[in-house]
């Protein structure tokens, strides 16, 4: 049992991801309410973000923002900063995920006008009809 | 190795930056719509034929954007394989676009041009895909094309918007489950570059971190694709996709994923891992193939309208595609790919036919066809041509393609798998020659439907669909004979890129 | 063999096949549209002819079109084989042809340029399977008869006729893709090539028991043979006009079955092969149950097109039991019987179109004293009988004879009471219809007026008959093929 905890405890930020990502995915395909639907997506999209930047991290280091002429003269200690390369990525995939945020929310608008509600079961219904 | 040059930028930048062009001058006039569409297409379509033939002649190269070496910078690969698939995008995209002008018009009146600036996008994104050596980059392109197709989708009548967000959720999942797949071989590279992440793969431990980020990636690919059973958002967000955007889905998004599956394992994760160090997951693979094929085959039977038909072929033929690349020997790999051509080519010309039968029809329910031959002999002859392609009846491309894939079985000893693509050839005989029986040999008017018809419906006259919606089936019809009996030189093509010990 | 490139097969191929496009065009000419449909047949006929005396000479003509798989053009090749096959199915469009307008006309059917030209298309197919050089251009042949013959097997457009269709390109497509395709791409697999090869290419390249998988799916594959139990839609293509049951269902598609099967085993297994594993005999005796069940159960039918298809299956499964027992004799008379048989039914196609033309009669039984009314026709009837029994001094008569050589050759006396006892059932279901109607007493009621059917129908059938006549004669010409077919 200790060695379970210590384990979860030594690679937390792996286990918080996996719990983020598991509640997203039972959001996304266990709710009937489509707006809860997007926002398990949402948490989805957010674990992966999580995963990738706690990736970058190392113990002991600073951001990595250097003095430009000190790092042309000395180099930089890679021990010293923590990887900028996946905060990078996850800009450009924060950038994906409200673009399909977006996206869905103005199909989510159109949703509504046709059928005057966002619960899945009750515009089956009404197309049952 | 040729010398680069920038053409392959330009055929992809073309349609990104009429776009926007068209978005802004097309709310001044409608006018604009039609030379800003056509017009980037055509030169993206020269321009993909010249680099072939380019790349054809002198051989592939990997090409730095801005110039920052790999692997750090960002890298395209034009080898003959995705110069082909540049060839087969922007001339599917081009040939379909001319059916699409009347459609969206008729559809769409007024947002002519929204559409066709997701529309470009679209295509710029499907152009970047089968460019891009950047695993990351992959996953923005595959985001970008699903993001516009979802918008495309949610822009047709009825129930559409709800088969948009559901496809919305289910892409979602898929894109997500590739990042995470990608992160995982990042942790373990460093490197986000194919060639880089390969070269590294090779000289790690196999453990079960290396099997996750393959799993979460193929996983992700086979969710966008619609592999069999993960195929539930695909029927509903193709048939009841604004006619046009469907004509450029069907034939192009699951061929391109499909594409990509087939970088990522050759490029990235590279056969030896994928198919010999894992022989149970290979044949468990093909066998997932067959019971998809089998499945999906026996539910497009069920269907008893024209296009949700169709959606449901496709999800059997990307079982085949699935299938044969896994098979991993040389014949089923060339079957496959070989297979994304053709199958491309005649899944267009079926949505090109079904799109002129429902310019005159109205609806593609199969009570509606009754009698065609008679009043569309020029649309129903096309038809023909497609659905023999589709069963697999030579000299179509159908044939060849299923041949190589046919082949790669009996090599690999896969005989449920062969056993499947026979099933599958013959449930399509049935489905299409009980639509060819309706068009030609039933009279519409004849027996219980008697009653509302004038009394000369015998000799109705010939209503074909407009030129601008016939001219590209027929088109299409022609090049599935053509590419057919060119199969030799395209095998040949293909067997450039398979890895040399094959 | 020495064979000379040549654009010859190729024209022979694709001359009906482009006849097409003038045949639809005329659609509103028919005197235009069946001047066509007679000078392609014509002209297909001389272009297969052209090419007899360098093949009797022992030459050939060869044509390669595209590379479409690595060793395996679409190529044609002009043998002795494929010339004996292409000269009986040419010779006999050009009747056809000729009863075709006398029949429809008369008949004032429906969609006549579409069944033009579904014809012109399927002998197309036909000469493309005679001329051949693979198995994958034969296997492209097939499929395109296949297809082309379905719009003439659901020519009368009723429930009947699209249930016919559904049954025929079940049985048809289902095989074809269902085993012939598997037996073409293992074939290949193993051997590495699909060229006809005198003496076969199969050989040393695999097991027995792949080889015993490999034939059989071929036989099955190939169900335009009428092979039991895949025979099943010959009896109901019976639907479509009497020109495509005397044609199609009597010659071309029929022979393109056997003439297929008769490939693989001379020119994919070869001869020697089958001989050392024996799977020749059982083929024979495998066919056999055919040749007797078929002409049982022909005995049974009222419909006269349901016997002459019945009597049709029996018949194939002679010319595959004769290749099967791979004498020298036995495959004379096998291939031979493709001729003979042909010639025989056709005519026998024809008298029973023409008896319908002439008084819209289907069953044996409302035959009664027809013969009288119309003699010519019920002659002809009776000497396309005598050949198919195979009494001298008709075509037949060769072709059985060599048969039953073959069978003694063989060693097979079994299979030699069973060839007679065939020969007595055919004789038993084809005399009763004979002496119905020139001895037994018209029933009460009968119209008087019935008159033998228009001259298109009726030179046609003539000519046929008198053809089975004349190849008991002179057999010569193909004689020669076969035997330098079968020598090769």
């Amino acid at each position: 049992m200790t060695g379970l905890t210590a384990e979860i405890v030594a690679k937390y930020n792996y286990w918080l991801y996996v719990i983020l990502m598991m509640v997203g995915l039972y959001a996304m395909i266990g709710k009937k309410n489509l707006v809860k639907k997007l926002l398990g997506m949402n948490i989805f999209q957010t674990a992966i973000i999580l995963l990738y930047v706690s990736s970058g991290v190392k113990r002991g280091a600073g951001i990595p923002i250097v003095d430009k002429y000190k790092a042309l003269a000395q180099g930089v200690d890679p021990t010293l900063v923590v990887n900028p390369l996946p905060h990078v990525l996850m800009l450009t995939a924060i950038v994906v995920s409200v673009s399909v945020t977006g996206v869905a929310l103005a199909v989510l608008l159109r949703i509504y006008r046709e059928y005057g509600t966002l619960e899945e079961d009750e515009i089956l219904e009404k197309i049952g009809k | 190795m040729s010398s680069p040059t920038n053409l392959h930028l330009y055929i992809l930048a073309a349609p990104l930056v009429a776009a926007f062009v068209l978005n802004l001058l097309g709310r001044l006039s409608r006018r604009w719509v039609m030379p800003l569409t056509l017009g980037p297409l055509v030169f993206s379509t020269a321009g993909s034929l010249m680099l072939l033939a380019r790349v054809l002649k002198e051989g592939g190269f990997s090409y730095t954007v801005g110039n920052w070496t790999p692997p750090y910078g960002i890298e395209l690969l034009v080898d003959p394989l995705s110069a082909m698939m540049l060839v087969l995008i922007s001339g599917i995209a081009l040939t379909a676009t001319f059916s699409a002008l009347p459609w969206v018009e008729r559809e769409h009146p007024g947002s002519e041009h929204l559409f066709f600036t997701l529309y470009l996008i679209l295509i710029a994104g499907l152009m970047g895909l089968v460019l891009t050596a950047d695993a990351f980059n992959l996953y923005v392109l595959l985001e970008i094309t699903s993001i516009t197709t979802y918008g495309l989708i949610a822009m047709g009548k009825g129930r559409a918007p709800l088969a948009s967000f559901n496809y919305i959720i289910m892409g979602s999942i898929g894109a997500c489950f590739y990042l995470l797949g990608i992160g995982y071989l990042y942790i373990l590279t460093g490197s986000l570059n194919m060639a880089d992440m390969a070269a590294i793969i090779k000289t790690l431990p196999q453990g079960p971190a290396l099997a996750t980020a393959f799993a979460f990636a193929i996983v992700g690919l086979w969710v966008k694709m619609a592999f069999f059973p993960l195929h539930g958002w695909l029927p509903n967000a193709y048939s009841l996709a604004p006619t046009a955007a469907g004509l450029l889905f069907a034939p192009l998004m699951t061929k391109v994923t499909i594409y990509l599956m087939i970088r990522v394992i050759l490029n990235v994760f590279t056969p030896e891992y994928v198919f010999y160090s894992h022989p149970l997951v290979q044949s468990g693979v093909v066998w997932a193939a067959a019971i998809a094929i089998v499945c999906a085959s026996s539910l497009a039977l069920g269907q008893r309208d024209l296009r949700r038909m169709l959606t449901y072929i496709l999800i059997a033929e990307v079982g085949y595609m699935v299938g044969g690349f896994w098979l991993a020997n040389s014949q089923g790999m060339t079957g496959a790919i070989l297979h994304i051509f053709n199958d491309a080519v005649m899944t267009l010309c079926l949505f090109l036919a079904a799109a002129a039968i429902a310019s005159r029809t109205g609806s593609l329910s199969f009570d509606n066809l009754k009698g065609l031959y008679r009043t569309m002999p020029v649309t129903m002859a096309a038809f023909t041509v497609g659905a023999f392609s589709i069963i697999g009846v030579p000299p179509t491309c159908g044939f060849f393609s299923k041949w190589y894939l046919l082949q790669g079985a009996v090599q690999a000893g896969q005989w449920g798998f062969l056993a499947a693509l026979l099933f599958s050839s013959l449930v399509n005989a049935i489905m299409f020659f009980r639509i060819i029986e309706l068009a030609y040999f039933t009279d519409d008017g004849e027996a219980h439907h008697g009653g509302h018809h004038h009394g000369d419906d015998h000799h109705a006259p010939v209503a074909e669909a407009p030129l601008p919606m016939l001219a590209p089936l027929v088109v299409t019809a022609a090049a599935l004979l053509v590419i057919g009996l060119g199969t030799g030189p395209i095998v040949s093509a293909i067997r450039l890129t398979l890895p040399k010990f094959l | 063999m020495t064979c000379t490139p040549s654009i010859l097969p190729l024209a022979a191929v694709l001359i009906s096949m482009l006849g097409t496009i003038p045949i639809m065009l005329s659609d509103r000419r028919p005197n235009l549209r069946e001047s066509w449909t007679l000078l392609i047949a014509v002209g297909k006929f001389l272009l297969v002819a052209s090419m007899l005396p360098a093949v009797l000479a022992g030459g050939g003509f060869t044509f390669t079109l595209f590379e479409v798989i690595p060793g395996v053009p679409i190529a044609l090749k002009v043998d002795p084989l494929g010339m004996f096959f292409a000269l009986v199915a040419s010779f006999l469009w050009i009747c056809t042809s000729a009863y075709s307008i006398g029949y429809m006309r008369t008949l004032k059917e429906h969609a006549q340029t579409r069944y033009f030209a579904s014809f012109a298309l399927a002998i197309s197919a036909t000469i493309g399977v005679a001329f051949s050089a693979n198995l994958l251009t034969m296997y492209l042949f097939y499929e395109v008869l296949s297809l082309s013959t379905y719009p003439l097997v659901t020519h009368e457009q009723n429930a009947e006729a699209r249930r016919s269709g559904r049954k025929y390109l079940t049985y048809i497509l289902g095989t074809s893709i269902g085993f012939a395709l598997p037996a073409v791409i293992i074939t290949y697999s193993v051997a590495g090539t699909l060229d006809f090869t005198a003496g076969g290419i199969l050989a040393g390249k695999a097991s027995p028991a792949l080889l015993g998988l490999i034939l059989c799916l071929f036989v099955a594959g190939f169900a335009k043979s009428g092979i039991m139990p895949f025979h099943g839609w010959l009896p109901a293509a019976m639907v479509a006009p009497t020109p495509v049951s005397s044609f199609l269902h009597g010659v071309a598609v029929v022979k393109v079955g056997v003439f297929s099967i008769v490939r693989v085993i001379l020119d994919i297994f070869g001869p020697d092969l089958l001989r050392s594993l024996d799977y020749g005999t059982i083929l024979s005796y495998f066919v056999c149950i055919t040749i007797l069940v078929a002409s049982l159960v022909a005995l049974t039918q009222d419909n006269l097109k349901r016997r002459l298809a019945y009597s049709t299956i029996g018949q194939l499964s002679y010319i595959v039991l004769g290749v099967a027992l791979l004498t020298p004799s036995s495959m004379t008379g096998g291939v031979l019987h493709i001729a003979m048989h042909a010639f025989g039914k056709i005519t026998l196609f024809l008298c029973a179109g023409a008896i319908y033309v002439a008084s819209h009669k289907k069953y044996i039984s409302q035959m009664d004293g027809l013969g009288r009314q119309m003699p010519i026709t019920f002659g002809a009837f009776f000497l396309g009988a005598l050949s198919i029994i195979g009494l001298p001094p008709l075509g037949g008569f060769i072709s059985k004879w060599n048969l039953v050589i073959g069978a003694v050759e063989a060693d097979q006396i079994p299979i030699l009471v069973i060839l007679l006892c065939s020969s007595l059932l055919n004789a038993a279901y084809f005399l009763p219809i004979i002496y119905r109607a020139f001895f037994a007493q018209p029933a009460a009621g009968v119209e008087p007026t019935i008159k033998e059917a228009p001259i298109f129908c009726l030179a046609p059938l003539c000519i046929t008959a008198l053809g089975s006549v004349a190849l008991f004669f002179y057999p010569d010409v193909f004689l020669r093929l076969v035997k330098l077919a079968i020598l090769n």
